[in-house]
């Protein structure tokens, strides 16, 4: 599965402009109390297309993301996944579109009372509930595989390095097969080798999964290596929209400081 | 000149005026504040709880983590229960013997300490011993839970989070400390008999059946009824704090700490209106 390397993406993506949006989000605004944290944020995620979105600390990238799962309630504005209105959806039909998109915590987010299989197993026994024993084991098998993690079948969380909690969370995350990967700072923390591994590893899941893809991030390796199209948010707005080539020629100031 | 020194004199009053009604807004602006929380907090306890309700009695429960947390609650905290229920009647013998001694009532005895086990001190002291425990370690792990994101992560696996961590815990909790309680009964009768032996000789058989004379249905029944209370409250309260715990990392020390003190009185409360209540339909 780690066939690709990090290098510099063939930005061949061309999909974008015309493909099909599988999130749509018009004027999204968010406040806690009276700190508003995104302001209006408007933006489209095209089928196939992995789409990183850059800011600095407190300008929003997270709570945009969970506004997209509704882990967060947004105050305003509409946010369309996979032709559905999230906010107006029910709690039944929202685990539905749930099953359908992947999310990357920041921190792994695993279940610490639970090994590594038994992480697996969790969502795949209530969203596959029609796969048999043997075929949940081989999909597990296959995901541990694709992470090139196999042999920590057995482990608990509490043994596993920070970049092995990070491909055992995003091999979670895969195992149900969904068609939307959200990641949430993926690489913060990580030496830049395994750095470089995990964004290799975002760019298999797209291809070998065809998911599109949301990249919060400001590790600008990760940005290089997984970019189709970016995004900047600046205090809750979208500051600039455009392919990674665009970001890196501009000769905006605050972009600059980004890409140097 | 005469005109302008009474308004000289007004000047410093205008300022003690302008002080004290800055002073009393900022007073109101905290009370303000303070009735804000309050009411945040109490509405967050009340959408907790229906929120519970609600998913207890709805589809697919949660039986495998249930019976998981039985086994955590049930069979875990069987050791502490042990000793403690043991020491709890050999000392409450050692204390009382010297006393009945003085009256020459050495043989109401086993049933002095059965009764008291069975109404008040089993019950009281193993659910104070439990919301230690057991309320700690639930607002402990939901708190670390929630700030290492596991519960978001459970939530955007399409897993309800409420149904699969709280239900099944507060039911748990619920089930297993009557059952905790009845089981250091047991062993503070067997602890009382070994204490009544160091300074005595009664044979087991003899002192079992001098305490079972003395207990009535009367005396189990409420005392087993508030117990399910002790436990869901040990269970809800200790889900609550660790659900709602801030992000940061100290918040699971915080919500730990908050479960216990605030599960140990809500035992001592629901304890003392089992009592009135008992006392009402025994008159």
């Amino acid at each position: 599965m780690n066939e690709i390397k990090t290098e510099n993406r063939d930005k061949a993506f061309v999909g974008s402009a015309a493909g099909e949006a599988v999130i749509e989000i018009n004027n999204l605004q968010k406040s806690f109390g009276k700190q508003s944290v995104l302001k209006g944020v408007t933006l489209q995620l095209f089928n196939g297309e992995n789409l990183v979105v850059l800011g600095k600390s407190g300008s929003g990238k997270s709570v945009l993301i969970k506004c997209i799962v509704r882990l967060l309630n947004s105050d305003n504005g509409i946010i369309n996944v996979l032709g559905e209105d999230v906010s107006k959806l029910g709690s039944e039909r929202l685990g539905e579109l749930r099953q359908k998109i992947g999310f990357l915590f920041q921190s792994g987010a695993l279940y610490d009372s639970m090994t590594v299989k038994e992480n697996l197993e969790f969502p795949l026994k209530r969203i596959r509930k029609n796969l048999s024993k043997k075929e949940m084991e081989e999909k597990i098998k296959e995901v541990l595989e694709n992470v090139g993690l196999s042999d920590a079948l057995n482990k608990m969380p509490s043994q596993l390095s920070g970049g092995m909690r990070k491909r055992i969370s995003l091999a979670r995350t895969i195992v149900v097969d969904p068609k939307i990967m959200l990641y949430d700072e993926p690489t913060t923390g990580l030496d830049p080798v395994t750095s470089d591994e995990i964004s290799a590893l975002i760019n298999d899941v797209q291809k070998k999964y065809k998911t599109s893809s949301i990249i919060i991030t400001h590790d600008m390796e990760c940005v290089r290596a997984t970019a189709d199209r970016v995004i900047m948010l600046q205090d809750g707005e979208v500051y600039l929209e455009g392919k990674l080539d665009e970001f890196e020629q501009s000769d905006d100031l605050l972009i600059k400081s980004f890409f140097k | 000149m005469k005109k302008l020194i009474p308004s000289i004199k007004i000047v410093p009053n205008l300022h003690k005026a302008r002080e004290w009604t800055i002073q009393i807004s900022e007073k109101t602006i905290a009370k303000t504040e303070e009735a804000s929380t309050f009411l945040t907090e109490f509405a967050d306890v009340i959408l907790f709880l229906s929120r519970m309700t609600k998913d207890t009695f709805s589809r697919n429960f949660e039986f495998r983590e249930f019976l998981h947390q039985c086994f955590q609650i049930g069979y875990k905290t069987l050791p502490l229960i042990s000793v403690t229920g043991t020491i709890m009647g050999l000392v409450l013998t050692l204390q009382s013997r010297p006393v009945l001694v003085d009256f020459g009532a050495v043989s109401m005895l086993p049933g002095m300490v059965a009764v008291s086990l069975i109404r008040e001190m089993g019950p009281v002291i193993t659910a104070l011993i439990c919301a230690g425990k057991i309320g700690s370690g639930m607002g402990a792990e939901l708190g670390s839970m929630k700030v290492t994101e596991q519960i978001d992560a459970m939530e955007v696996s399409s897993t309800n989070p409420m149904k699969f961590l709280v239900v099944t815990r507060v039911l748990a909790a619920t089930l297993m400390i009557p059952l905790l309680v009845l089981y250091a009964d047991a062993l503070g009768l067997l602890g009382s008999w070994v204490g009544a032996n160091i300074k005595g000789d009664v044979t087991l058989s003899l002192f079992f059946a001098q305490a079972f004379s003395s207990i009535w249905f009367i005396d189990l029944i409420p005392a087993v009824i508030k117990t399910f209370f002790f436990g869901a409250v040990i269970g809800v309260v200790g889900c609550y704090k660790g659900y709602n715990a801030g992000r940061g990392t100290e918040s699971v020390g915080i919500a730990a700490n908050s479960a216990v003190v605030l599960a140990s009185l809500l035992v001592l409360i629901v304890d003392m209106i089992a009592v009135q209540i008992t006392d009402m339909l025994i008159l």
